[in-house]
């Protein structure tokens, strides 16, 4: 009897190849593409309640892309070697090909949307400033120092075409985690088509209230006033967008039952003692139905701001949780059962490894740590946006035009 | 004692032609590259299985982890001992992969039979397919074979295996599996798990050589691949397969 097993595993399935760093990775790709699609509401959609959380939510999608790769370079047996999979790509290989969704993601869409963004109050920033700091803004500049009117209005155009291209890419980007999974057809718990749509929505769901949260904890911090408008207005759409990503769970569980092949009892049973506590209790009945419930009220009933942001709060936090758990369940879950369906077997976080807690702990904590350098640099704040060129005096350019 | 200028000139001579010979021995001895004679392109390698021979030995287990070193608690070949009661669920059982072979099961009124299991170097492998950097590969004669020093040991090939033969080194952190003992078989040889199994339960064959009495043994028995649904082109093929076997 080999210990944490139940049943029969193949000998070389007893251990798990992919560990708590890979649960990370969607996770924290999810919210990059989540806090991006929520941005481009904004900015592509014109939903102009959400404008607050506009360049948060740029920032934010910047400190966890930042941090996407780490996890899977932790993980490599050869690190070293990562860098092979840009110079000498497999093409058949999904996992080749993220490499360079993520570098076009990077450079193409979030670094130049930001720094179009930005660059007005970079430039101001780069002649009022002193010492290093002014360095690093004189850097930033890239060497246009050129922001008139004309020179923003063409600046908000460009950066509307890179957000226009973003919207597709950022789908791309985590659709395209959920590939990794869904095209595995040797694990019947992974390979459906509709992983890729399922990973989308619940990176949204996870994007969404991230930055909702980061809203709420800012305005906290720097003590102003919080705009209800613009809260209730993500709020809006977290709902919406966390009531498709559950549906679309829940079809592909009811079609598992329904259909019920082969590996159908093997699943089954895992649910229901294994993934019992991470699959039924955190994800679906904390993590989904509750702030599924909290947010359906607030569409519904009318409450007070502070029992409003109250219920924000816990619901968003739930809901980071929830599609952690969601996550944990796809990735762990996938390999807690034999590709024999004849037996289980069990994952014990390490702590002090590799791919142990400690790291993990390190690298959900680093994007904050990214966030906090960000926001000192290129201050998210209305009160700090640039002076001389204010946002009116594109949008009167851009009229004019 | 004093060594003299001619001294050292003439030990680290003889230490030079020694240690030349010795490298010149090492590769005829240890030579892992094909012989000249050896056309990859005339060979297609697989493996037919009579699972009626198989006795469970182990034999080939220790042999396999023998040849080609493989690491304690990791299976590039291993044996399953299947126990089928009537509507009931198989019980399958591989202790530490075979490597002593079985205690007796003592149950005589199931179906009890072996089943050998190794890498199926399938034709269209959904490893290689995975693979980021094409690490792992199909060679031109039709093995799927890991390129250690280029492996980047992300374990996709693992998760893409239906069949559960791949495995992380864990001394040199990449992925490692049955290599149908590229080694021998280039040399003219059989692997190492058939050449010591003591019923000729397992036997290397060449697809492509017409004289290969796979071609009579395919045409003459009822065969099945192990998850044949899986349409990966495998290339082990099994007499007699029970339908239970997974």
């Amino acid at each position: 009897m080999v210990p944490g097993v139940d049943g029969f595993m193949y000998p070389n399935e007893v251990e798990l190849q992919w560990s708590l760093l890979i649960v990370l990775y969607p996770y924290i790709t999810g919210l990059v593409a989540g806090a991006f699609i929520l941005a481009s509401l904004e900015r592509v959609f014109k939903v102009e309640a959400v404008r607050p959380t506009y360049r948060l939510a740029l920032l934010t999608a910047l400190a966890f892309l930042l941090v996407a790769p780490l996890p899977l370079q932790l993980h490599l047996g050869h690190p070293e070697r990562s860098l092979e999979m840009y110079l000498t790509p497999h093409r058949s290989s999904a996992m080749a090909m993220f490499g360079f969704v993520y570098l076009w993601y990077l450079t193409v869409v979030l670094l130049l949307e930001i720094w179009l963004e930005y660059r007005a109050d970079i430039v101001r920033l780069a002649q009022t400033t002193r010492g290093v700091t002014r360095l690093i803004y004189k850097a930033l500049t890239l060497g246009s120092q050129n922001v008139s009117p004309a020179a923003r209005i063409i600046d908000d155009k460009v950066g509307y075409t890179v957000t226009v291209i973003g919207v597709p890419s950022a789908f791309l980007l985590h659709g395209y985690v959920g590939f990794i999974f869904g095209s595995i057809k040797a694990n019947p718990w992974w390979s459906t088509p509709l992983m890729p749509i399922v990973f989308l929505f619940s990176a949204m769901t996870s994007g969404i209230a991230a930055v909702l949260l980061l809203y709420m904890a800012s305005t906290k911090v720097k003590k102003m006033a919080i705009d209800m408008r613009c809260l209730d207005t993500i709020a809006k759409y977290l709902f919406y967008t966390f009531l498709i990503d559950f549906t679309l769970e829940m079809l592909d569980l009811i079609h598992r039952t329904y259909e019920a092949d082969e590996s159908f009892r093997s699943l089954d049973f895992m649910v229901h003692t294994r993934l019992w506590f991470s699959q039924v209790v955190l994800q679906i009945g904390l993590g989904t139905l509750i702030p599924l419930a909290l947010l359906a009220a607030t569409q519904l009933r009318k409450f007070s701001e502070a029992v409003r942001r109250g219920m924000y709060l816990a619901a968003c936090s739930l809901t980071l949780v929830g599609i952690f758990a969601m996550r944990w369940n796809v990735v762990i879950g996938g390999q807690l059962f034999s590709k024999s369906f004849l037996g289980y077997t069990t994952y014990k976080v390490a702590f002090v490894t590799r791919e142990g807690l400690f790291s993990a702990i390190g690298l959900m904590l680093l994007p904050f740590v990214i966030f906090v350098v960000l926001v000192k640099l290129l201050p998210p704040w209305p009160e700090n946006q640039a002076v001389g060129v204010s946002e009116d005096h594109v949008a009167a350019g851009v009229g004019s035009a | 004692m004093d060594i003299t200028r001619r001294d050292l000139f003439t030990i680290g001579g003889k230490l030079l032609v020694l240690a030349s010979v010795g490298a010149t021995l090492e590769q005829i001895i240890g030579a892992a590259a094909p012989s000249d004679a050896y056309k990859m392109a005339d060979h297609w390698w697989g493996m037919i299985i009579d699972i009626d021979k198989c006795i469970g030995c182990g034999n080939c287990v220790r042999a396999c982890s023998k040849e080609n070193g493989v690491p304690k608690g990791y299976f590039r070949t291993w044996v399953e001992r299947y126990e089928i009661e009537e509507g009931k669920q198989p019980r399958v059982e591989s202790p530490d992969g075979a490597m002593d072979g079985f205690p007796p099961s003592g149950r005589t009124d199931v179906k009890s039979f072996y089943v050998p299991k190794l890498c199926n170097h399938c034709a269209d492998s959904p490893c290689v397919q995975v693979c980021p950097v094409g690490a792992t590969f199909v060679s031109p004669d039709g093995v799927v074979l890991v390129d250690e020093s280029y492996c980047l040991g992300c374990r996709y090939c693992v998760q893409a295996c239906p069949y559960g033969c791949r495995y992380l080194h864990p001394d040199k952190d990449t992925v490692d599996k049955c290599s149908l003992c590229y080694h021998r078989i280039t040399q003219g040889l059989t692997t190492a798990c058939c050449e010591n199994c003591p019923t000729g339960a397992r036997q290397l064959v060449d697809f492509k050589n017409p004289q290969d009495p796979v071609h009579e043994f395919l045409r003459k028995n009822k065969v099945e691949v192990l998850k044949p649904y899986m349409a990966t082109g495998a290339k082990v093929y099994y007499k007699d397969l029970d339908g239970a076997v997974r």
